[in-house]
């Protein structure tokens, strides 16, 4: 099983990579799989969800979750 | 409740006076309906805009929207909320979102449409990109900059 990450909107075109899929390591977090997709540091307004639910960069990350990063929404 | 993401244009106004006739709604069970139509404009920060694309993060957004429905509905006694929203390419004067909120008085159907809406607005996983008039450019759309 691996971790499968998605990024979206100007994130997707600032890292250029729209999503990846990483092996998980022992007590994982989101920071730690934005840390595994690049070197640069996480914007201020960075969101991050877990399966589809909104969680801070503490948030534990376990084998078969998909976590996904964005940039603030903007719909309506 | 029924929650729609649309990639292809719809009329709102059809699509409220359609609603109840297939819903759970029985004739004569409703006194009130609220809604609220949202369109493209064709101006944003001092610029002429030609079209917009609207991405989403499907399964996300309906989630989110599914649980804020729900939430809703009980908190003010709906009878029934209709939400739709467009992805993909659109155009000046085009619908984005429609919220439509049933109930038995005007208060619940006024405050319950209200608070969908600012929920979707705040949280529901949508990205605006614009193209500019007379311009090969497009820009991400700032939640925080954009008059709403």
């Amino acid at each position: 099983m691996t971790i499968s990450v998605k990024i979206f909107a100007s994130l997707r075109e600032d890292l250029g990579i729209d999503g990846a899929s990483i092996r998980p390591s022992d007590n994982m977090t989101t920071l730690d799989v934005w840390k595994r997709l690049t070197d640069k540091k996480p914007p201020d307004n960075l969101l991050c969800a877990v399966n589809h639910q909104y969680v801070g960069f503490d948030s534990a990350v376990r084998d078969g979750d998909e976590v996904a990063f964005f940039p603030p929404v903007n719909g309506g | 409740m029924h929650i729609k993401i649309c990639p292809e244009a719809f009329n709102p106004w059809s699509e409220v006076a359609d609603y109840p006739t297939h819903s759970k709604m029985k004739p004569g069970s409703y006194g009130a309906c609220s809604v609220f139509v949202g369109f493209m404009r064709d101006f944003n920060l001092g610029d002429k805009v030609r079209c917009m694309e609207l991405e989403h993060y499907h399964g996300m957004t309906e989630k989110l929207l599914t649980e804020h429905a729900e939430k809703v509905n009980q908190q003010y006694d709906l009878a029934e909320l209709l939400i739709m929203h467009r992805v993909g390419m659109i155009y000046p004067q085009d619908p984005i979102v429609l919220v439509a909120a049933w109930s038995a008085h005007r208060a619940e159907a006024f405050d319950g449409c209200r608070d969908m809406m600012e929920y979707l607005k705040a949280k529901a996983t949508f990205w605006k990109r614009e193209s500019l008039e007379d311009s090969e450019d497009q820009r991400w759309v700032d939640n925080r900059k954009a008059m709403s």
